[in-house]
């Protein structure tokens, strides 16, 4: 085993690791960043779509595009990057546990930024486990990332954004999609986008579900069904879809393990996708020197993560006296302008709302327990 | 083999580049691969989606989150059991046996289970 030390680690090389690093490195603190992938980027690089928001979110530029940018930054930066590395673990000595193929790392840190992401969640019905059920942004990840479809007729299962979205780069990397299934009346994502697959022809199938998915051995035909308004399956109205493929976009979950494994105090927030790690306005949990930022604190989007990182990269830094209070302030304070910005909106406002009460059950922590905990 | 699963033009990421085809074999059939993809991919490309089957009721899995978080994809690779094939990349020649259960280590001449 190594022992290497360090000033700042990250966990987590996706839009917010990265922004934490470049942040956190131009303000003069030594960072190390570690990815279990062989490439840093995190989800950007499977999101070929145009990014909302306005100028300063980059609106309209494409998520690689943003990706291939941030990487540059990167590598005119002095952080120092470790690919390939899995942390396993959190030590009460702010010490990291990291393998990196055959070799095994202790990093000891000053600070630690946690920036592991979201999870895709599943869903239960008979059939669900056959292979060619996977979640949506798997068949993202293999069209985008690794070009090649995982089918060539899918079944999306969920209307939010990344339903309509991943619909979408499907029919771009030639797949049909035969429907979209939503078990709520109405659809869940932005109209701009579910506009584009009903032009395309995908038949929008709201007030449906998937009943079964049936197969020898793998995804052959979907039963979907209407559901009523307490989304039980009405007998008589089920038809079969021929499919090889059924993708599932029911939401996203934080990868909180290390956060739970470093003693981190938690809250549950459906709206943010479930357990969340509580953190204050400086992205810092309830264990002293631990952060976190991006999908971790609550799932939103890529945009949101990387002002998170920012923040967590700025606070780290001004914490170890690499920039005064005044000055740490003023930039926290950009950031968190143009957070509030990218949480308005229909769907924005819920999360903005989940936020709100996440800082209010922090604050409550804090005085119950007398501060933070170690 | 189906090919055309690979998805060779695209309207916003433009023609697939050419890479070095290496050969990976899938027990024992060769399967081309794209130097540098994941394993999980060149057998999606190859239309094969059974990667490994459960423990109790040896029912097939597949790919399902494809980064390397759900282990529905786990396959014994070049005698290892438990390598997740959707985070790991191709190599010449590399053995790869579905996996069913836990699996265990292939130690010389003996069996992977
Ligand atoms: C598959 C998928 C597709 C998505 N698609 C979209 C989309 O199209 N549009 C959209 O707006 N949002 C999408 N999202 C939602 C997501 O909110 C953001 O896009 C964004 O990527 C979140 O940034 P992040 O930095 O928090 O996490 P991520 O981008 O997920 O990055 C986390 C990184 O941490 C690394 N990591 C995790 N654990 C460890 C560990 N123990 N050791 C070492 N490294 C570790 C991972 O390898 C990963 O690179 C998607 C999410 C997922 C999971
Ligand atoms: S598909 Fe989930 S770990 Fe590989």
């Amino acid at each position: 085993m190594k022992r290497l030390s360090t000033e700042i680690a990250i966990i987590g090389a996706g839009p917010a690791g990265l922004c934490a690093a470049i942040e956190a490195s131009k303000l003069g603190a030594k960072v190390t960043l570690i990815d279990e992938n062989a490439l840093p980027g995190g989800q950007l690089f499977k999101q070929i779509h145009k990014f909302f928001g306005s100028k300063e979110h980059l609106a309209g530029v494409r998520g690689y595009e943003i990706g291939t940018r941030l990487l540059e930054e990167l590598e005119k930066s002095d952080a120092e990057v470790m690919l390939s590395g899995t942390a396993y673990g959190l030590f009460r000595d702010m010490t990291i546990g990291v393998v990196q193929k055959t070799n095994h790392y202790a990093i000891q840190a000053k600070k630690i930024i946690l920036a592991a992401g979201g999870k895709e969640n599943y869903m239960d019905f008979p059939g669900s486990t056959l292979p060619g059920v996977m979640g949506a942004g798997a068949a993202q990840t293999m069209i985008n990332v690794n070009r090649v479809l995982p089918g060539r007729h899918v079944v999306m299962l969920g209307s939010g954004n990344v339903g309509l979205i991943v619909s979408y780069q499907l029919m771009q990397a030639g797949a049909c999609v035969e429907a979209l299934v939503e078990a709520a009346p109405a659809i869940g994502g932005y109209g701009v986008h579910a506009g584009k697959i009903r032009r395309a022809g995908v038949p929008i199938l709201t007030s449906h579900t998937i009943k079964e998915v049936y197969g020898d051995g793998k995804v052959e035909g979907v039963i979907i069904a209407e559901v009523d308004e307490k989304f039980r399956v009405i007998e008589g109205t089920e038809r079969a879809i021929a499919a090889d493929t059924v993708c599932l976009a029911v939401g996203l979950n934080p990868m909180t393990e290390l956060a739970h494994m470093a003693g981190c105090g938690f809250t549950f927030l459906p709206a943010l996708g479930g357990h969340v790690p509580l953190h204050d306005d400086n992205m810092e949990t309830t264990v002293p020197g631990i952060y976190v930022a991006g999908d971790i604190t609550g799932v939103e989007e890529a945009s949101s993560a990387m002002e998170e990182g920012k923040l967590a990269g700025i606070a780290a830094a001004a914490s170890l006296g690499y920039l005064d209070q005044e000055k740490a302030k003023e930039l926290k304070d950009e950031v968190q302008v143009r957070l509030s910005a990218l949480r308005t909106g229909a769907f924005g406002e819920k999360r903005q709302t989940a936020k709100t009460e996440q800082m209010a059950r922090m604050a409550a922590f804090l005085q119950e327990k007398g501060g933070r905990r170690p | 083999m189906e090919d055309d699963l690979r998805v060779m033009n695209h309207p916003i990421l433009g023609d697939l580049p050419e890479k070095k085809m290496v050969t990976i074999y899938y027990q024992g059939q060769p399967i081309l691969a794209r130097e540098g993809e994941p394993i999980a991919a060149a057998l999606l490309a190859a239309g094969i989606k059974a990667f490994r089957k459960t423990v109790h009721r040896h029912e097939p899995r597949g790919v399902f989150c494809a980064i390397g978080r759900c282990t529905d994809c786990m396959m014994i690779v070049n005698g290892k059991p438990n390598v997740r094939t959707c985070v790991t990349f191709v190599e010449d020649g590399m053995q790869l046996e579905p996996q069913d259960g836990y699996g265990r280590r292939k130690v010389d001449g003996g069996d992977a289970k």
